[in-house]
């Protein structure tokens, strides 16, 4: 009987404590490299340090420094028009790719589903030196084939072209990844739909567009905003092409570049704590923002 | 997409199924067009690289001496690098599963003070862009002696906020609450009913977030620039871009490492390539799950 109590006891005490339990280890990380790095950006922000008059606190000077600083608004304008060059097209593809998948009139079907996702395994990096290679004035295919052809050779690195050959390496790396998920949720959908479409004499391609294309779209929104998420933090690519063209891609180039330089360059810590605080604030009112619109589109 | 009937024996069906198969193939073309070229570089040497055509094969064979000249450069370190990869990307998304999932399934299973609020921070971190923390996330870790070790990398990895969204999401699709009370009637501790009875369950989720935070992982390049300085802790993204960016600024002995940056390069990517292709029935059953409810 005494046995039976403990037991029961123990029991009633872990099933109050065991969520907790469950989730400490998850909150415990979650805490020391996510909300404290923020926290600390946060106080790091509201100081300045100068050679001469040590440490002292400034408020918000350095978010309005940063809030008014062209160079920080360049790049966020820069990826600004990145995600309006490389998204797009992206959704597109990967929206018409699992879209014939799906339809199951396609020869070779799992070869294509499976090929045109592996990009996503390669790293970020990696694609870009082997595109960086490509793109390539002195050795590049593309300029191989234009002598070839007695054609000019083209070249991918100005300052008009930089920026759709960077969406370029994007859409390369991430549409194979778009497209599993977008082909997933079109497999979701039941069956008996379809049929009842058929009987009324819907052809498949009506029946895609119409009905099937409307139930994903507000995944594909998610989806949106994920990339317009990722677009902000642009880093990688223009790091590694800087070396390929240094003139077009200077160090302020993208926001996080900006944050880089400014902590490691010109050990200036405290203003790019700043920088990378508002980037997070404009990254949120910008995602923000893009639901209202959707929001607001779908209702009309 | 027919256009009448169901029939595969139709002209019209054979008709369309040709010509969607010639757009996939286009597309399959674009995508094949760089690793098609990395592999063809990876067997040249560094003169024929620059003289014969980018995109076919020279008379000259050299892919096996390449990739010993990639493991021999500079005492072997690539090696380390590869190494240092597969530890970070396997403790980083092992671990990252397994406490989503604990958390996702606490979420999921339990009421509890304070249920909401901690989903809604989560729900909330999925939006925070990860790379505006690194350089804050330096700092903070130089304070403490955690910069330049293997930690500085794994330590963050091991946060990955999606994960414990997606599995709140499967937990409460996958285990039905009969099962947690008919554990909890034959006296089961919540931990033994979760080890025993539901992890099983929770498994296709759990290979979902371990592909998902592995390859993050694996592909990270922004965190570990930023927090390694010592080359023998690099992952290979890091040394390989470094020897990138010695090739292609770097003059006089610089221009002789494109090879070697070119088979590193094939050498990095097959691995994961062939990983991804055994591993299909996983990610895409589970990428499926994560897909369609997110």
């Amino acid at each position: 009987m005494a046995a039976l109590k403990s037991r029961t006891r123990r029991y009633r005490v872990s099933k109050r404590l065991a969520p907790y339990l469950f989730l400490a280890p998850f909150a415990l990380l979650f805490i020391a490299f996510l909300i404290a790095p923020m926290v600390y950006a946060f106080t790091l922000a509201i100081y300045k340090t100068t050679v001469v008059g040590g440490t002292r606190f400034v408020g918000a000077e350095n978010f309005v420094r940063a809030l008014s600083d062209p160079k920080f608004w360049q790049g966020v304008t820069v990826l600004l028009q990145f995600a309006l060059i490389q998204i797009p097209g992206m959704v597109a593809v990967a929206l018409l790719i699992a879209l014939i998948l799906d339809s199951g009139t396609v020869y070779a079907k799992s070869f294509f589903r499976v090929s045109l996702f592996l990009p996503y395994a390669v790293p970020a990096v990696i694609a870009t030196l082997i595109w960086g290679y490509l793109y390539g004035p002195a050795f590049g295919p593309f300029t191989q084939l234009a002598n070839l052809l007695g054609l000019p050779p083209p070249n991918f690195l100005t300052p008009g072209m930089m920026l759709p050959s960077i969406a370029n390496i994007a859409n390369w790396e991430y549409t194979g990844y778009q497209m599993i998920i977008y082909y997933a949720a079109l497999q979701a959908i039941p069956a008996d739909l379809e049929e009842a479409a058929s009987m009324d004499g819907a052809s498949s391609l009506i029946y895609a567009l119409k009905v099937k294309l409307p139930l994903i779209v507000p995944m594909v929104v998610v989806t949106i905003i994920f990339s317009i998420i990722g677009s902000l933090q642009l880093f990688s690519e223009p790091y590694l092409l800087h070396n390929l063209s240094p003139t077009v891609i200077n160090n302020a180039y993208t926001p996080n570049y900006y944050a880089y330089t400014l902590a490691f360059t010109n050990q200036q810590y405290n203003y790019s704590a700043a920088v990378s605080f508002v980037l997070g604030g404009v990254t949120a009112v910008i995602s923000y923002a893009f639901m209202l619109i959707v929001n607001r589109g779908g209702r009309t | 997409m027919t256009i009448v009937g169901k029939s595969k024996r139709s002209p019209t069906f054979r008709r369309n199924r040709w010509m969607l198969s010639a757009i996939l193939a286009v597309i399959w073309l674009y995508t094949a067009l760089p690793l098609f070229y990395v592999l063809v570089s990876a067997t040249k040497s560094n003169n024929d690289l620059f003289t014969t055509f980018g995109l076919w094969f020279s008379d000259d064979f050299r892919l096996f001496e390449n990739i010993g000249q990639v493991f021999s450069y500079q005492d072997g370190i690539f090696s380390r690098w590869l190494l240092n990869t597969i530890v970070y990307a396997t403790v980083a998304g092992i671990g990252a599963a397994l406490f989503s999932t604990m958390a996702g399934y606490a979420l999921a299973k339990y009421d509890f003070r304070g249920k909401r609020l901690i989903f809604a921070i989560i729900l909330g971190a999925v939006m925070i862009p990860q790379t505006a923390l690194v350089v804050p996330l330096f700092l903070l870790m130089s304070k403490v002696g955690m910069v330049n070790t293997p930690w500085a990398v794994i330590l963050p990895s091991l946060v990955y906020p999606p994960g414990v969204f997606l599995m709140r999401v499967y937990a409460d699709d996958a285990i039905p609450n009969e099962l947690i009370d008919a554990g909890r009637v034959d006296g089961a501790g919540e931990f033994h009913i979760f080890s025993a009875l539901t992890l099983r369950l929770l498994m296709p989720g759990f290979a979902t977030v371990l592909i998902l935070s592995f390859v993050a992982t694996w592909n990270n390049y922004f965190l570990p620039l930023v927090v390694l300085s010592s080359a023998e802790y690099f992952p290979v993204t890091v040394g390989l871009a470094q020897w990138y960016a010695t090739a292609t600024v770097g003059s006089g002995g610089g221009a002789a490492l494109f090879t070697l940056v070119l088979a590193g390069a094939l050498i990095s990517i097959v691995p994961v390539i062939i990983a991804f292709i055994v591993m299909q029935r996983f990610w895409q059953g589970g990428l499926g799950a994560g897909g369609v409810k997110a």
